[in-house]
């Protein structure tokens, strides 16, 4: 087991610990030319209706990494997951894929070239494993191309890779919450696009699932070179997964970069409002957020902070 | 990295290491899906027991036919019939089937296919069946602007016809303009489809109220729906219309099929949505308003016809080609039965598929139930 992200980028100088200089409160905003990463927002202004999101957020998408995004709730994580893939068109500001403004291209392009697995998708009644994941193949056919010798191989593949194979003949509604995950992810597979958005995919499932959905992520961006982009709740799997972290709140980037570099007890409370100390993770030497009792909260809370 | 996958869930079987499952086709249960692929990398995907469904009601909705014609006050066999069909019959023969009879199955035939076309169609976009043209409002809708031409203009049967259509335009319309927000989305469709629906039966019921007695009876007659003395000028055309709109429609299926699993999957595919969904709506509309402008409001087909077809065929998706041709050969097999029954031109064919579709309906709601849908 090799998870991705334990080593991040960090710059070798071992564990780190509550203690490590903060040194600004928005160390890691510049730290990436966007105009290199293949897919970036700039300076867009998020808004459903009136009710603005985010204003001028700059962020880009570092190529080949596992970004994860995080935030408390309602910071405006996945209204820019929705701008990055196009389905939230930005007020102000533009989101760039490959260097062109993602709205202005072909529909069917920016499905061969980006995925997204969203929050909510329906399983249409009485359709099986193998045909949903099939219809992955849609940007990739046309009314005379409807089904390939390449198509049938990349569905198999996929199916494969995501370890449903063998539930291929299964209607999707007869699975559990964490085999009908695999096979929506195994449809976003099945598109083939070299980056790939996932809305908080371990959402609803039970731990063993989470991880299970995790370490899958963590295979394509390590095997297969897929550059993934997650919303994630749990900031402990984000920190031992992602190779790129941004933290938002409030619809501004508080701090983005490897998880061992940016994720400190004052990052989390700034961004969580929560005190704790991060220790290392036994398992990967990633950080670890260990909130702090309550008791330790209420009354002596800059102690807990202190002692690390 | 392999193994947590296999062994994730107790729920999936144990599978030994092999990989014998990767030979297997992929295409959902087994072999029901063919694919034609030809050298210059052209492929066309059948489904083999949907194309079974679509012939065989072919075949039911053409006997069904050849019967009709043979039924009536002067019956012909069927032999006799399908000699006058091509054109070697006698002269009374052939005055009766081609004049008097046929168009009336022809406008049969097309009015049920345009229902379960736009049925399927609406069912498709709202994602639910209750999102038919029946329940939202379009046929009352068509009612009312036949009313306004029967009863305030004592209209000839042309303007009635143009008022349904208008009718029915403007309701569609109405509907897909109150239900905008940020885009259509399936409830808020349905439920606005009721609402206008609520109303629109509520001016009806009014206008009724205003008509005489001989605009009254030949509102009522209308508005059950009936296929009684229609010719070629109803034939040309619907049949016009319906070659311009079922290949636009079914040009537009696979991207409907992708707006089946939510727009934001459909996005992520590829599909421009809001585009997709106001072509087919509009073609819906224009199909169910015409379709309702020549036969009046027939009941329950373009509810029923996809949802029977889907059961038939088993598949999922729209089902759009066998919801049309259901409806075709459910709307001849209502016609033959009404006539059969009570004689001819005595029961409007309207009377009879709204009783085959409530019991479809009610066999469809214990049904689902069982199965622990609903």
């Amino acid at each position: 087991m090799n998870a991705a992200g334990s080593t991040g980028t960090g710059s070798g100088d071992g564990p780190h610990m509550t203690t490590r200089p903060h040194t600004t409160t928005r160390p890691h905003t510049t730290t990436r030319r966007s105009a290199v990463d293949r897919l970036s927002a700039e300076n867009v202004t998020l808004a459903y209706d009136q009710r603005v999101i985010a204003e001028q957020l700059s962020v880009g998408i570092p190529d080949n990494s596992f970004t994860v995004i995080v935030g408390p709730n309602a910071c405006g994580k996945s209204t820019l997951l929705r701008a990055l893939s196009r389905m939230l068109k930005p007020q102000r500001g533009r989101v760039l894929l490959d260097g062109h403004v993602i709205q202005s291209m072909p529909a069917k392009k920016v499905a061969r070239t980006l995925g997204l697995l969203p929050q909510s998708s329906i399983a249409p009644d009485g359709i099986t494993v193998g045909d949903l994941v099939g219809r992955g193949r849609y940007p990739h056919q046309g009314l005379l191309r409807q089904w390939s010798a390449e198509d049938e191989r990349i569905v198999r593949e996929s199916m494969a890779s995501t370890g449903v194979a063998e539930l291929a003949d299964r209607y999707v509604d007869e699975l559990s919450g964490g085999q009908r995950q695999r096979v929506w992810i195994a449809m976003a597979l099945a598109q083939q696009t070299p980056l790939l958005l996932l809305d908080e995919p371990t959402t609803f499932l039970d731990i063993q699932h989470q991880i299970d959905v995790l370490d899958l992520c963590a295979e394509l961006h390590e095997e297969r070179g897929r550059t993934l982009v997650a919303v994630l709740h749990d900031l402990n799997h984000a920190a031992r997964y992602a190779t790129h972290l941004i933290a938002l709140r409030d619809g501004s980037v508080i701090a983005q970069g490897a998880p061992a570099d940016i994720v400190t007890a004052e990052l989390v409370e700034e961004v969580f409002g929560l005190r704790c100390q991060v220790i290392e993770d036994p398992e990967t030497g990633t950080p670890l957020v260990v909130p702090a009792a309550r008791r330790s909260r209420t009354a002596a809370a800059p102690v807990a902070v202190a002692e690390g | 990295m392999k193994a947590p996958h296999d062994e994730a869930d107790g729920r999936s079987r144990p599978v030994p290491a092999g990989r014998e499952q990767e030979a297997r086709a992929v295409s959902g249960r087994g072999s029901r899906a063919r694919t034609v692929r030809t050298g210059g990398g052209l492929s066309v995907r059948v489904d083999v027991r949907a194309s079974a469904v679509v012939v065989l009601l072919l075949v039911a909705a053409l006997t069904a036919s050849v019967v009709l014609i043979g039924t009536g006050d002067f019956p012909i066999p069927a032999g006799d019939v399908l000699r006058t069909l091509l054109g070697d019959g006698d002269a009374g023969q052939e005055f009766i089937v081609n004049e008097l009879r046929l168009p009336r199955v022809l406008v049969g035939l097309l009015v049920g296919a345009a229902l379960g076309l736009g049925g399927a169609l609406f069912q498709a976009v709202s994602r639910n069946p209750l999102g038919s043209p029946d329940v939202l409002g379009l046929g009352q809708g068509s009612t009312a602007g036949a009313l306004v031409m029967i009863v305030l203009f004592s209209g000839s049967a042309t303007q009635v016809t143009v008022g349904a259509l208008a009718g029915g335009l403007v309701t569609g319309l109405a509907i897909y303009v109150l239900a905008w927000k940020k885009g259509v989305h399936g409830y808020r469709l349905v439920l606005v489809g009721i609402g206008v629906s609520a109303i629109v039966t509520a001016v009806n019921g009014y206008l009724i109220t205003k008509a005489d007695l001989v605009d009254a009876t030949r509102a009522v007659v209308w508005m059950t729906g009936s296929l009684n003395g229609r010719d070629w000028s109803q034939v040309w055309p619907l049949l016009g219309l319906c070659a311009v709109l079922v290949p636009l429609v079914l040009g537009n299926a696979r991207a409907l099929r992708t707006l089946e699993m939510g727009d934001d999957v459909a996005y992520a595919l590829g599909v421009r949505v809001e585009r997709t969904r106001l072509v087919l709506m509009v073609a819906a509309v224009l199909l169910t308003a015409s379709a309702t402008a020549a036969a009046g409001p027939v009941g329950f087909v373009a509810l029923t016809a996809p949802q029977l077809a889907r059961r038939l065929t088993r598949s999922p998706g729209p089902n759009l080609v066998p919801a049309m041709c259901m409806g075709a050969t459910l709307l001849v097999v209502a016609d033959w039965a009404s006539q059969r029954a009570f004689g001819a031109d005595q029961l409007p064919v309207g009377v009879v598929t709204g009783v085959l579709g409530g019991v479809y309906l009610l066999w469809l709601l214990v049904t689902e139930r069982r199965a622990g849908r609903i």
